[in-house]
């Protein structure tokens, strides 16, 4: 189901626990799926002797994923026109992460209407580990 | 994350839907997604990330007889001098932004090909001298039309953070 212009204002919030107890075996998943096998992200012998992390990570990409999971729910499918984000803190397996989407704009161009989104993806410490914006075409 | 040829096929969406923890029926079921408004199966939002697949150059995939930095017999399969710091292991992405120009389907085929945009420095809290590199790819169809354009930027960082 498509967003509506009518039914939103500027300042609403839409928000999703996107993982609970992220698990090594999705980083996995991850890797596998997408080409990037990193030993970062599900070699622990690796990030901890020789890259000189406390454990394996997230993949930026796997945070933002589950973010793009939030966001499809909240404004209906393949109507995003627009996603982009900053990776600002790491993601570690046992984190559960929790994003919103607050709209910042509802506009008008050329007959279609849009909204424009602020996006956060934050871990259960309260810290932002994700942080952008996107857009989206809606109903009148 | 450049890829001569990047085949969207139905069984690769799934499979990426399944890792990002996302079972919305649009990405694995055909029947259900020819009742939705884009009227077919369509790939998420980052799903062109998996181009990685595709890219002969991708140096984050082991190569059959050739080194890989993650651990075996031992901790790196990297050897280096001593005192030598290769940098490895502590490059991290740190934006990526995509404009969708229209949605991908299975069936698709596309070229992506990439171009290097600015260079920059910085003074890092946690992590020491950070040194950032963007790259712009465009993703192309069977009929040259553009349909995704990625703005990426990567940073290699002085030291890991801590948790």
């Amino acid at each position: 189901m498509a967003l509506s212009a009518i039914q939103l204002s500027v300042g609403d919030t839409y928000s999703e626990v996107i993982v609970e107890d992220l698990k090594r075996t999705q980083l996995v998943q991850y890797a596998g799926v997408s080409g990037d096998y990193n030993p970062l992200h599900s070699d622990e012998v690796f990030a901890t002797q020789v890259a000189g992390y406390p454990t394996v990570f997230a993949h930026g990409m796997l945070t933002m994923g589950m973010t793009g999971k939030m966001l499809t729910n909240y404004v209906g499918d393949g109507r995003l026109t627009n996603f982009g984000v900053r990776f600002s803190k790491q993601v570690w397996p046992g984190d559960d992460l929790t994003s919103t989407a607050t709209i910042k704009e509802l506009r008008e161009e050329g007959g279609e209407h849009f909204v424009d989104l602020v996006v956060s993806t934050k871990n259960q410490k309260g810290e932002e580990v994700v942080s952008g914006t996107a857009s989206a075409r809606i109903d009148a | 994350m450049a890829a001569d040829k990047f085949p969207v096929e139905a069984g690769h969406i799934m499979l990426f839907a399944h890792a990002i923890g996302d079972a919305n029926p649009i990405y694995h079921d055909a029947e259900a997604a020819s009742k939705t408004e884009p009227g077919g199966v369509i790939a998420p939002p980052t799903f062109v990330q998996a181009s990685a697949q595709f890219n002969p150059d991708n140096t984050m995939r082991p190569k059959i007889g050739q080194p890989w930095f993650g651990s075996g017999k031992e901790a790196t399969g990297i050897k280096k001098k001593e005192g030598e710091d290769t940098g490895s292991g502590r490059g991290l992405h740190a934006e990526q932004h995509y404009e969708y120009h229209r949605n991908l389907e299975p069936g698709d085929v596309l070229t992506a090909i990439t171009k290097e945009g600015k260079t920059w420095e910085k003074e890092g809290r946690r992590s020491g001298k950070l040194k950032f590199r963007e790259s712009i790819t465009e993703y192309r169809d069977q009929n040259g039309e553009l349909v995704v354009t990625a703005r990426s930027v990567g940073v290699q960082t002085e030291r890991a953070v801590e948790q």
